[in-house]
């Protein structure tokens, strides 16, 4: 492809067919030892589409299964982890891709350029002896694919949207504060205008005020090149300021999934029920509980629902059958017997 | 009249930067002055963003790390005189810490256990095994676990909360009149946030516990502390009853902090406000 179809007015997908389509994805964590099998199920059968230009939060606590998902979804699969059902197909302006679907895919020709990948740890992108341009020219020359002044230029110019001034890239990563390395890093996946923009926790380490900022640049960047961004983190007023559209995940699964402010004002899963009235609200010193019990193990995940040992509606089938994930109008889905009693077996 | 739980007055620390010659002196605490009371039990929270000097204040508070100046005095008794052995054991189980990240403050090859049974083996005098345990097991039914669930387990095999729950039970095992909690629940999920919270309140009206509540969550802080101060660049710029100071900031810069608070609520209107208060921003070191 050359780089007039990478900078200019490509044609996008028609606005239905979405960027992403992941379908019936199962991937665990493997280990064979003497002959025993051990399975850690991370993602359990999740079912989900990102639309074109969408910003797409995933929400849950730590091990519900959403950085296992991410990885699967950006193709970063190695031992242990394995996929063992389930497609991810892309669509992008390169042409369709389908990871698992039976053929091996090189995906190095569409990482960065269409695909890319946002940390939570900015030190872990960049190369701490490097100065910032170096990280720039090793990830994104390649595939800009034009010369190093015009390079420079397109670079800058995307600095720029981003708040930040030519001279970081003159800049080691140790001079540059948490919140503008973390800008950087956010350049960096985005210098490209990749179709999908994948960010794992990318503020969780910012402090109140350098986060909120972020976050703003993060959506005035991603509408100026019209990316799609799946969006990552356990804080529920994160997503309510940023994202399109919400789902949220329980123990490898997904249990609720809408448009942000519906699920956030009226959830229907218990659990993100629960999710939303424990957040404490400055002005409102009413008490509040935290949820009873642990997160369950996925290495031995609860029949049924699993979300059933710490559910205060839990019924008898509920301990036995899985609800699936059903749509409920107004563009939600939910898993839950519930809430969705016609799926009631 | 007892003298108070705790007197810091007029603190500061200077820590020196670079080479002798060279050196660039930051001041990360600046003049900080407050007093908790000995008769009334409270939740006194600490709130900055990063680099504003707080856990700066902890350390000194656990009297981890000297003041350069001025004096921290616990029940009257002023830090510089901790010099003997038994006056430091004797602080350190009226003081005790809760640290920010409970997977590294338990080492992961170690049972949790053992760091139980060696609090209550230092502090309470406890020297067979069933005084310990049953130290122990009280200490975590505290705070809703117990020996049987927790002994011989690694940290690797409990979640975030429990551990930092288990934190919170090693914390009591040596009955402090103080706990100092640096960032207890910034590495907690937001469902077992409110868990460890309402124990911290638990602590305060059923144990008669003082707590130092170091954070930059001000919802958190809303909701269980009694007085705030708010602090940066190493002084404190706001402090009072945690309602008032919340409800209603003077400081421009508890203004700004409070502003910065995203809420479900709020949805996508509160970036762009972020965005149009583009402030001055440190630039680029040299």
């Amino acid at each position: 492809m050359n780089a007039a179809a990478t900078f200019g007015e490509a044609p996008r997908p028609a606005a239905a067919a979405p960027v992403v389509e992941i379908r019936g994805l199962r991937a665990w964590y493997r280990t064979r030892r003497f002959g025993i099998v051990r399975d850690v199920r991370a993602v359990d059968g999740v079912d989900l589409e990102i639309a074109p230009g969408e910003i797409y939060g995933l929400a849950g606590e730590s091990s519900c299964g959403k950085s296992t998902l991410v990885k699967t979804v950006a193709g970063a699969v190695r031992p242990p982890l394995e996929v063992l059902e389930g497609t991810v197909r892309f669509r992008f302006r390169g042409g369709p891709i389908e990871l698992y679907g039976g053929r091996p895919v090189d995906l190095r020709a569409v990482r960065w350029k269409h695909l890319s990948y946002v940390m939570q740890g900015s030190m872990s992108v960049l190369n701490p002896v490097r100065r910032v341009e170096r990280s720039f020219v090793d990830f994104a020359f390649r595939h800009i694919g034009e010369p190093l002044p015009v390079f420079r230029r397109i670079v800058e110019e995307h600095l720029a949207r981003l708040h930040l001034e030519p001279a970081v890239l003159r800049a080691y990563p140790h001079q540059l504060s948490g919140g503008m390395r973390q800008r950087v890093t956010i350049a960096l996946a985005t210098v490209c205008r990749p179709d999908l923009v994948i960010a794992d926790e990318p503020t969780t380490a910012l402090d109140v005020v350098v986060q909120k900022r972020v976050l703003a640049m993060i959506r005035e960047a991603q509408r100026a090149i019209g990316s799609s961004l799946l969006f990552v983190t356990h804080d529920l007023t994160v997503h309510a300021a940023l994202c399109d559209r919400l789902g949220v995940m329980y123990a490898g699964r997904l249990v609720e999934e809408g448009p942000t402010r519906a699920v956030l004002r009226e959830p229907l899963h218990p659990y993100t029920r629960h999710l939303v009235a424990s957040l404490p609200r400055i002005g409102d010193p009413s008490p509040r509980d935290g949820l009873a019990g642990a997160p369950p193990s996925l290495a031995a995940p609860p029949p049924g629902c699993r979300f059933h040992p710490r559910c205060p509606l839990a019924r008898e089938f509920c301990r036995t059958s899985v609800p699936p994930l059903v749509p409920v109008g107004g563009g939600r889905r939910v898993a839950c017997f519930v809430a969705a009693p016609e799926t009631v077996p | 009249m007892s003298p108070p739980l705790l007197e810091v007055d007029a603190v500061s620390r200077t820590f020196v930067q670079g080479g002798l010659l060279a050196g660039r002196r930051i001041r990360a605490v600046d003049g900080v002055s407050f007093t908790l009371a000995n008769d009334r039990p409270e939740i006194f929270s600490v709130i900055g963003e990063s680099g504003s000097g707080k856990s700066t204040l902890a350390r000194m508070i656990l009297a981890l790390l000297p003041p350069s100046e001025g004096v921290i005095r616990f029940e009257g008794r002023p830090f510089s005189a901790l010099r003997r052995r038994r006056d430091r054991l004797a602080f350190m189980a009226r003081v005790q810490p809760i640290f920010q990240n409970p997977f590294a403050a338990f080492n992961p090859l170690k049972r949790v256990d053992r760091y139980l049974f060696a609090t209550a083996r230092t502090f309470t005098g406890a020297t067979d095994r069933e005084t310990a345990a049953r130290q122990v097991d009280e200490a975590l039914r505290r705070v809703g676990l117990s020996l049987a669930e927790v002994g011989g387990r690694y940290p690797h095999e409990l979640s975030g909360g429990q551990l930092q729950r288990v934190a919170i039970a090693r914390a009591l095992i040596p009955g402090p009149r103080l706990i100092v909690a640096d960032e207890p629940v910034s590495m907690v999920d937001a469902s077992l946030r409110m868990a460890i919270v309402n124990l911290f309140k638990m602590l305060r009206d059923e144990l008669r516990v003082s707590i130092v509540y170091i954070t930059h969550d001000l919802a958190t802080a809303y909701y269980i502390s009694d007085r705030v101060i708010v602090m940066r660049r190493g002084r404190v710029v706001e402090s009072g009853p945690a309602r008032t100071v919340l409800d209603a900031p003077t400081h421009p810069y508890a203004i700004e902090l409070k502003k910065a608070v995203l809420s479900v609520d709020a949805g996508p209107a509160a970036l762009d406000a972020a965005l149009a208060a583009q402030e001055e921003e440190p630039s680029i070191a040299r």
